[in-house]
């Protein structure tokens, strides 16, 4: 009996241990960041893991460079383009792919599925020629056409399988209550998609956010540049000199929302909408 | 309420053929009962109708009109799912009238229409609750709702009441029942639970791998099913078929069989068959009935059924599958025991080879009767 208490209170252990190191692996770097980026550039090579008096120069000397502000806003404005162009195609390409049978459905899944697996540097080139073909370069559009082209095969398929999940009935209910496939698709299945839509909108928000190479390549001025290539781009007073505190304070101004976007849309994500449709 | 026609019509998906000409006639105000194993094409004829499949050839038509063509909401029908299908992020009150918000009718008649058909079916205290929320008749009922808040001429059931348990089935039967008598609406109505379909309808369809195999009342196709399939898909326990051979062919057959000897002068016509030919006798349990028999002569009791209202007693007739015959409650049959059968002429049934049941006879006269219990003797 002692032996088998003796056991459990181990596994238990063990089991918290692991949680720590995991939680431990995840999040340490980003405390040490925080800390970081609230320490006086006196401080920064002193290594603590505390801090008594927190300090916000970076932060404001971060806020006063406009080149920094306009980089959030182009940011934003790449991200919510991308999110709702990504939702609205895939959306009604998900309808199609997982409601109507049509010979090659199939094919065109996997299609999908193969376009996703190129890596950015194999396209760039290709998308580089494109871009100036279509006179976008050095704007976000150029931005918002080539993320979109990257999430997209990903949004597809997660609203495939989501909506291949949702009874049939429900939409043939609809159809006999005299609805259109717009109006079934708006009015019926779109408020049960809500948790895979905030799931692949989040995501598809996130890998907008934080894309860099694509920013790098196709946007050249202050004015159109997003946050990951700003801040690779904040330089200290000399060649020699890198402003981890300024890196540090634009880092994380850039991760909250991130994490609280996360945070708001977590019940949505978990909540099953669909209980009360069918028996049981 | 509206007549419908269906003439020749088939449905066919990829190379199977699912329907195949199916012609009928539903009267106005009818209420119609499909009926058939499962796979027998009863819930594609449904979606037929309701506009949900499209016809591969014929043409169907209501009140004359054809409307193969036709979207779903122009044919004038209403469909209850079997699962329901509830909108679960609706209301009641939203899922009954969403419909009717789609034909942008009028906020003012919409309510009306909304509360007066949830008064029709006891909802209007559940108006503002999710489907969620909602117990399994509950939910059928604001599926009925649905179905007939657009006052639809025609109300299609495909399956209604499969999920409910055996006591609210019962219950919700007798209520759309109700229902159709209120109403008057022309029903069509899918199940493959005969109890169901002999008690709602004023006609069956009994289907069999996409043909109708016999169209008419609960009565006529109980009493007198025209095919093997039919008198053995109706009835509980189902109707006993024994091998017979055909002794002498003419007007009133004779023939024998290994169970019951040798029946003369039954009354079915089988003059255009030759003598030997192999038949079916088909007996529902409710037409036997059993004396002692003496010492070993008899059949031998393999089994006994003691149900409370009645008994079902199991028969050795040398078969897969066992005689059954159905006994009152206070019947004391054992395991073992030897029984003569006596079978009530009356209730026999004849089937050739292909399992069609052979032109029937007017009902024999007494003196016929007579003869027939000779023959038996």
């Amino acid at each position: 009996m002692n032996l088998r208490l003796l056991k459990k209170a181990l596994l238990r252990l063990g089991f918290c241990g692991a949680i720590g190191v995991l939680l431990l692996y995840a999040v340490f770097p980003f405390y040490y960041a925080v800390l970081t980026s609230l320490k006086p550039s006196s401080a920064l090579f002193q290594v603590s893991y505390w801090l008594d008096k927190p300090d916000f120069s970076n932060y404001a000397a971060v806020l006063q460079q406009a080149s920094f502000l306009q980089a959030i806003g182009n940011s934003v404005f790449v991200a919510v383009c991308v999110v709702a162009l990504a939702l609205f195609l895939s959306l009604t390409a998900a309808y199609a792919l997982g409601r109507v049978k049509f010979r090659g459905r199939a094919t065109v899944l996997l299609l999908v599925l193969g376009v996703s697996m190129f890596p950015q540097v194999a396209v760039l080139s290709g998308l580089f020629e494109v871009i100036r073909a279509l006179g976008l370069y050095n704007s976000a559009w150029a931005l918002i056409l080539s993320y979109t082209i990257f999430t997209l095969p990903f949004t597809v398929w997660v609203l495939t399988t989501f909506i291949g999940q949702l009874p049939g009935e429900l939409e043939e209910a609809a159809i006999m209550d005299g609805a259109s496939p717009w109006v079934a698709l708006t009015r019926v299945l779109l408020p049960l998609l809500w948790p895979a839509l905030v799931t692949t909108g989040l995501l598809a928000f996130i890998a907008a956010w934080n894309e860099f190479l694509f920013a790098l390549t196709f946007t050249l001025t202050d004015q159109e540049r997003t946050v990951p290539v700003a801040i690779a781009l904040i330089s200290g007073g000399s060649q020699h000199e890198l402003p981890w505190g300024l890196l540090m304070a634009a880092s994380v101004i850039v991760t909250v929302p991130l994490v609280l976007l996360v945070l708001v849309f977590q019940r949505r994500i978990v909540s099953g909408l669909t209980t009360g449709a069918l028996k049981g | 309420m509206s007549k419908l026609q269906l003439d020749k019509v088939n449905k066919q998906l990829g190379g199977l053929r699912i329907l195949r000409d199916i012609s009928l006639e539903i009267a106005s105000g009818e209420f119609v009962v499909f009926v058939g194993p499962s796979g027998c094409g009863k819930s594609t004829l449904l979606r037929l109708i309701a506009g949900l499949e499209s016809i591969c050839a014929g043409d169907l038509l209501i009140d004359g009109r054809r409307v193969n063509d036709l979207e779903p909401r122009e044919r004038g029908v209403g469909m209850v799912f079997q699962s329901y299908a509830l909108y679960p992020h609706m209301s009641v009150y939203d899922n009954i009238g969403f419909g009717l918000k789609l034909a942008k009718t009028e906020k003012r008649s919409l309510r009306e229409r909304v509360l007066e058909t949830a008064r029709v079916l006891q909802l209007d205290k559940l108006l503002q609750r999710k489907p969620k929320e909602l117990s399994g008749g509950q939910r059928q009922r604001v599926a009925m709702g649905r179905a007939m808040a657009r006052e639809p001429d025609i109300l299609l059931f495909d399956e209604p009441l499969s999920n409910l348990d055996a006591a609210l089935r019962v219950q919700m039967r007798n209520e759309i029942a109700r229902l159709h008598a209120s109403l008057g609406t022309t029903m069509i109505y899918v199940t493959h639970d005969q109890v169901e379909a002999m008690t709602l309808a004023d006609k069956i369809v009994v289907l069999n791998a996409g043909r109708i195999e016999q169209v008419g009342s609960p009565r006529e196709l109980y009493e007198r099913p025209v095919s093997r399939f039919v008198a053995g898909f109706l009835g509980s326990p189902r109707m006993n078929f024994l091998p017979a051979r055909l002794l002498t062919p003419g007007l009133h057959s004779a023939i024998t069989t290994p169970a019951l000897g040798r029946l003369a002068a039954l009354p079915f016509d089988s003059s255009a068959l030759a003598a030997d030919s192999q038949l079916t006798l088909g007996i529902r349990p409710e037409h036997l009935s059993l004396q002692k028999a003496q010492g070993d002569a008899g059949l031998r009791v393999v089994g006994v059924e003691y149900l409370g209202c009645e008994t079902y007693v199991h028969l050795d007739v040398g078969q897969d599958e066992p005689l059954i015959c159905r006994c009152a409650a206070t019947a004391e049959w054992r395991h073992g025991d030897r029984v003569e059968l006596h079978p009530e002429f009356a209730g026999l049934h004849l089937f050739d080879a292909d399992g069609n049941c052979l032109p029937r006879q007017p009902t024999p006269d007494a003196a016929t009767l007579h003869a027939l219990a000779q023959g038996y003797a």
